[in-house]
């Protein structure tokens, strides 16, 4: 099980990195060359997520993203350490009531000048990975996202 | 890539021409154009996506703020775009129901002239 971890300072001109390194990673994994973009855009849904809750809530702390090969999967959690009020472990993406659930007219009329509603990312996420988990506690929030992976490289 | 952006009139049709990646990070340079169009009594819009390498749900924000603007002006958004990778997110969010998107720029500014 290879993992490879990143931190970086929450600055939106990181997540396009944050994305490359994701993508690079996923095919050094096996992951299918058709699911790529699906892991580029997943992956940078769940970065610009959590480096908007950092510039609200600790700008100083970075997010961190670990890549693993679990041989058959290949997982990428997201975490970051912004506080979450009313925290809760094991809520699915997409079942928050924002994104995807809600009528696309809703969405343009709830749509405002900093875009579309918070959580939307997420939403979208649980559109593009098969298997999303997300962890919110005090402390944070996590998302885990997989999809499989060809035979494992060994070299 | 980092974010290219211009824009021109045909037909009295403003066209706004994207180019690279629309993100987090390069998205409120599209906000900001958009605003300033609209500023100026731009109210038929059309982008053109068609060299759009990424797009995420900031982008669909930003656009999705556009087409708010135009709107409370009777005004239109309309998108060219014929990329399945970025056509997908529009299909994901239900927002192909919301713009009119088309292949070509000129099939969106005839579109835009039979709705007037």
């Amino acid at each position: 099980m290879a993992t490879v971890e990143v931190t970086f300072t929450p600055l939106p001109a990181h997540v396009r990195t944050a994305r490359l390194v994701a993508t690079a990673v996923a095919r050094r994994s096996g992951v299918d060359e058709a699911l790529l973009d699906e892991v580029r855009l997943a992956v940078g849904e769940a970065c610009s997520r959590a480096v908007e809750a950092h510039r609200r809530h600790c700008p100083a702390e970075p997010v961190k993203i670990e890549m693993t090969d679990q041989g058959e999967r290949f997982v990428v959690v997201v975490s970051d350490q912004a506080p979450t009020p009313g925290a809760s472990t094991g809520a699915s993406a997409g079942a928050n009531g924002h994104g995807l659930g809600q009528g696309a007219a809703t969405l343009v009329q709830d749509a405002d000048d900093a875009g579309i509603p918070a959580g939307f990312g997420l939403a979208v996420i649980s559109g593009l990975a098969d298997d999303v988990h997300v962890s919110s506690t005090s402390s944070g929030v996590s998302v885990r996202m997989s999809w499989p992976s060809a035979t494992p490289t060994t070299t | 890539m980092d974010l290219k952006l211009g824009h021109y009139n045909k037909d009295g049709i403003e066209i706004v021409d994207v180019e690279g990646e629309i993100d987090v990070y390069t998205a409120p340079r599209l906000r900001e154009l958009l605003i300033d169009l609209v500023n100026k009594n731009n109210y038929q819009l059309v982008v053109n996506m068609e060299k759009v390498e990424f797009l995420d749900s900031t982008g669909l924000g930003v656009l999705v703020g556009g087409l708010k603007r135009v709107r409370a002006h009777d005004g239109s958004l309309d998108l060219v775009c014929t990329q399945e990778r970025i056509l997908k997110i529009f299909r994901i969010t239900g927002l192909t129901k919301v713009f009119g998107i088309h292949n070509t720029v000129d099939e969106a500014i005839e579109a835009k002239k039979l709705d007037k």
